[in-house]
């Protein structure tokens, strides 16, 4: 019975998404106010309607429902049930689930918090998003029914992949999930600004938090991601290069570009036709990233199942939004201008460089991900794009990018100066020149590579700091009080040091792991001690343990340094018999300097084991800086100007609105 | 190029990314040709399955048309595929070898002596070393080696009834003439 009201739910949802995105438009050009205000009740109906398919889905997998044949395909009843309800999204329906589920809280949000928009706008913005979800809904019911029944139920589900039993698989996906299908909201606001023929300061004001907060849920769940990679593999890699990582990197990229250029279009009126594109971009490449998962043309540890129907269906889908988008952007951005000029030198130009810069990155990650199936298509043989490719040819694309970053925020809208900018910089080059010396030295270690990356860390970091210095500077003959000078810097700007400062902690940790990690492979019997990274390793031997769904075979590690006990590392093998397979799970002890990674391979012959030993230096910095980045996001939200100006663009919209009606 | 053409290139560009992705519907990335096919396939001896003191010998196989199986008890879609195998080999017609790959003879015969037997011999791969030479990375594999010794077509994964009817049957016909 609930499997049937989850899908009845499903199938009105769809029918309120048809009424959202269809009669309210027609109504904004006919101007019929009885259509147009259809769209807020069409969406919070069609929110309830995806709740109710939702709970009633993640209901069969809590109860165990095995006559759902999804829920029979991706649960167990000896499961957790914190997995049992993230099995949810452990396969490809459910995964749709969520999206749409996730589509339907941003456009929830829109319609309790975009109240200061003028009402035509407002309507065309919901009534696009009821677009969007009107198509993934219908590719739900079509090809990808979650509530197909399974008659005769089995006893047992075939269980949920050992691989996403990990508790990252309650946040990665949601959190993730929340950035990519978030841009869909900028989306919006480019297609109804298009549809309008208005695009001013005030839409970019509107955009810009909508497109931060989206920024920031894809920061963290990228992160999430990598790190989950990270202990769950067993490898000790935090990222791959591979076709599904591209494609949540892919908006990453081009979402942080927005974010700069928004900036740009609500403070100088300037690249107001870049800004569109970049938002129609932004989602699009999240939709191309649901294509290539979805669809199996790439391979990819990600992909589910692999149906052409399934391919041809989004395919038809991508060619509708991002084609239709792109069509009106032809037809209606000529007439929307370019906006104010600027010189050179200015803070614009170097905005400019940084679009560029990170636009030119996606291209070449999008030209790797592709690159594989455009030689395919053309029958060129069967080759694939390996990380050596990304890291070559995506550190060469950034590295400009970085320097200029320091600049960048030192220079003046409209005309700078290069050597005021460049005396300013002086202490910071000769800092990072040093520790590009000094770092690898003290690490036992000096290539051109670290060098590079540490200079480029600590440029971007040390710039940052300088920034604020300056910034106080220019405010002490004001505010002569360094506190009270601190409290009167809006929180904005302390967002962008700290997202800047989270890219340095980036670069450095990257820099340092990549440079001096060690790893070795060993076959270690009991009480083998094993050295590395001055730490000595010894092995105490195995263990059975019981799970909940799995037994385990356990290995201690305790590793000592000088004779003292530092940590006790317990690897596990774990064996799920539903699913017969073999899961390695990694030990890490984690540090700010280093962390110390144990893995068990292969049992081999006498009780020895084959051991990996990894020691990852500053590698927690990589998602620290993720992290930093992130906050950095909720900080900017925080900024007090964006109430006042929230009040204030309430106030034009109004003042507008009567403008149209007179 | 006039204003207007210039705000079409960003659709351009997408269509032409569509033409390749439909293109990319119809491809099988998980299809990868073996390099070996046409070329001679390695030689190797090896010790029978369960009677050690005789050794297969490729190069005995020579001006004979045959198949060679990899498969190992640890392989579940070795199960699969078994009465295929089975059907093939009440035929008469298909001569299909065994490589028993990285397995103790003990399991593989237990499995041999519950489900039956294909094989007019089968070849032990303990360590996998002539698996290597041959570039299995899955087991079940199957190679359609000809009379000259050649490697004429691989299979990678369990042989289907389509893939036995339209690929290896008029294979074999072919170059038993």
């Amino acid at each position: 019975m609930i499997p049937e009201i989850g899908q009845l739910s499903l199938i009105l949802a769809f029918c309120f998404a048809i009424l959202q995105g269809t009669l309210p438009l027609i109504g904004v050009w006919k101007n019929n106010a009885m259509l147009s205000n259809l769209a807020v009740p069409a969406a919070r109906t069609q929110f309830v309607f995806i709740a109710i398919t939702f709970i009633c889905l993640d209901y069969s997998f809590f109860a165990n429902d095995f006559s759902v044949l999804y829920v029979a395909s991706n649960s167990n009843s000896h499961l957790p049930l914190a997995y049992r309800l993230a099995a949810l999204w452990g396969g490809h329906e459910g995964s749709m689930i969520l999206w749409v589920s996730i589509l339907s809280v941003w456009t929830m949000a829109v319609t309790l918090f975009a109240k200061s928009l003028p009402e035509t706008f407002r309507i065309r913005l919901i009534a696009v998003m009821g677009m969007v979800s009107m198509g993934f809904l219908a590719f739900i019911i079509f090809t990808s029914n979650p509530f197909e029944r399974l008659i005769p139920a089995v006893l047992d589900g075939r269980d949920l992949n050992p691989l996403l039993q990990d508790p990252g698989m309650v946040f990665h996906p949601p959190v993730l999930y929340m950035g990519y299908v978030g841009f869909s909201v900028a989306f919006a606001f480019a297609i109804a600004a298009l549809l309008d023929g208005r695009l001013d300061i005030t839409w970019a004001r509107w955009t810009r938090p909508w497109t931060t907060v989206a920024w920031v849920f894809l920061t963290l769940g990228i992160a999430f991601g990598s790190k989950w990679a990270y202990y769950e593999l067993g490898w000790g890699g935090w990222w791959f290069w591979d076709a599904v990582e591209n494609a949540s990197f892919m908006p990453w990229l081009v979402g942080t570009a927005l974010i700069h250029s928004l900036a740009v279009t609500e403070k100088r009126d300037a690249f107001k036709v870049w800004t569109v594109l970049l938002s129609i971009c932004a989602f699009s490449l999240s939709l191309l990233g649901t294509f290539l998962v979805r669809s199996g043309v790439l391979t990819s540890v990600h992909a589910f199942a692999t149906d052409p129907r399934r391919g041809i269906f989004i395919l038809m889908y991508l060619v509708v939004v991002i084609g239709g988008a792109l069509l009106l952007f032809a037809l209606r951005a000529p007439k929307v201008g370019l906006g104010e000029r600027f010189d050179v030198v200015s803070r614009e130009s170097m905005l400019l460089t940084n679009n560029v810069v990170l636009v030119a990155a996606t291209g070449s990650v999008l030209l790797g991900t592709m690159y594989p199936l455009l030689m395919d298509a053309l029958g060129a043989g069967k080759i694939s794009v390996g990380p050596p490719y990304f890291d070559t040819v995506f550190v060469a694309i950034m590295a400009p990018g970085l320097f200029l970053m320091g600049l960048g925020p030192l220079a003046k809208w409209k005309k700078a100066s290069l050597p005021e900018i460049g005396s300013r910089l002086r202490v910071a080059a000769v800092i990072s020149f040093v520790s590009s010396l000094l770092v690898p030295i003290v690490m036992g270690k000096l290539t051109l590579m670290t060098a590079v990356g540490v200079f480029m860390g600590i440029w971007v970091a040390s710039t940052t700091l300088i920034l604020l210095r300056n910034r106080i500077k220019t405010r002490r003959v004001a505010t002569p009080n360094l506190i009270e000078n601190l409290k009167g810097i809006p929180l904005a700007f302390y967002g962008m040091l700290l997202a800047h400062l989270g890219i340095g902690v980036f670069i450095l940790g990257v820099t340092l792991v990549k440079g001096y990690e060690s790893e070795q492979d060993l076959r270690m019997e009991k009480n083998d001690v094993a050295k590395a990274g001055g730490l000595a390793f010894k092995f105490e031997g195995t263990q059975e343990i019981a799970g909940p769904n799995y037994v385990s075979t356990q290995g201690t590690f305790t590793v000592t340094s000088k004779g003292k006990v530092v940590a006790v590392l317990q690897p596990e093998k774990r064996f799920y018999p539903v699913q017969g397979s073999v899961m390695t799970e990694a030990a890490i002890q984690p540090g700010v300097v280093k962390d110390m990674y144990v893995s068990l391979g292969e049992p081999l012959e006498n009780g020895a084991w084959s051991v990996r030993i990894y020691i990852k230096p500053f590698v927690q910095w990589i998602w620290a800086g993720a992290i930093l980045m992130a906050l950095g996001g909720v900080l900017a939200l925080l900024d007090r100007r964006y109430r006042i100006v929230n009040k204030k663009a309430a106030l034009a919209a109004q003042d507008l609105q009567e403008a149209y009606e007179v | 190029m006039s204003r207007t053409a210039k705000f079409l290139i960003p659709l351009a560009l997408f269509l032409i990314a569509v033409g390749f992705l439909f293109k990319g519907l119809f491809l099988d990335p998980h299809e990868v040709p073996s390099p070996l096919v046409g070329k001679p396939a390695p030689t190797f001896q090896a010790p029978v399955l369960s009677d050690a003191s005789k050794t297969f010998n490729s190069a005995d196989m020579k001006d004979q048309v045959w198949l060679l199986n990899v498969w190992a008890s640890w392989c579940g879609a070795c199960r699969d595929e078994h009465p295929i195998l089975m059907a093939m080999a009440k035929t008469n017609q298909i001569a299909t070898y065994g490589l028993d790959y990285k397995d103790t003879d003990q399991e593989a015969q237990a499995v041999l002596d519950t489900n039956g037997n294909p094989y007019k011999t089968i070849a032990t791969d303990a360590n996998g070393k002539i698996g290597i030479n041959y570039g299995v990375y899955g087991v079940p594999e199957t190679y359609v080696i000809d009379k000259a010794g050649v490697i004429r077509y691989k299979q990678i994964g369990p042989i289907t009834e389509e893939i036995l009817l339209t690929k290896i049957v008029p294979l074999l016909k072919e170059l038993q003439r």
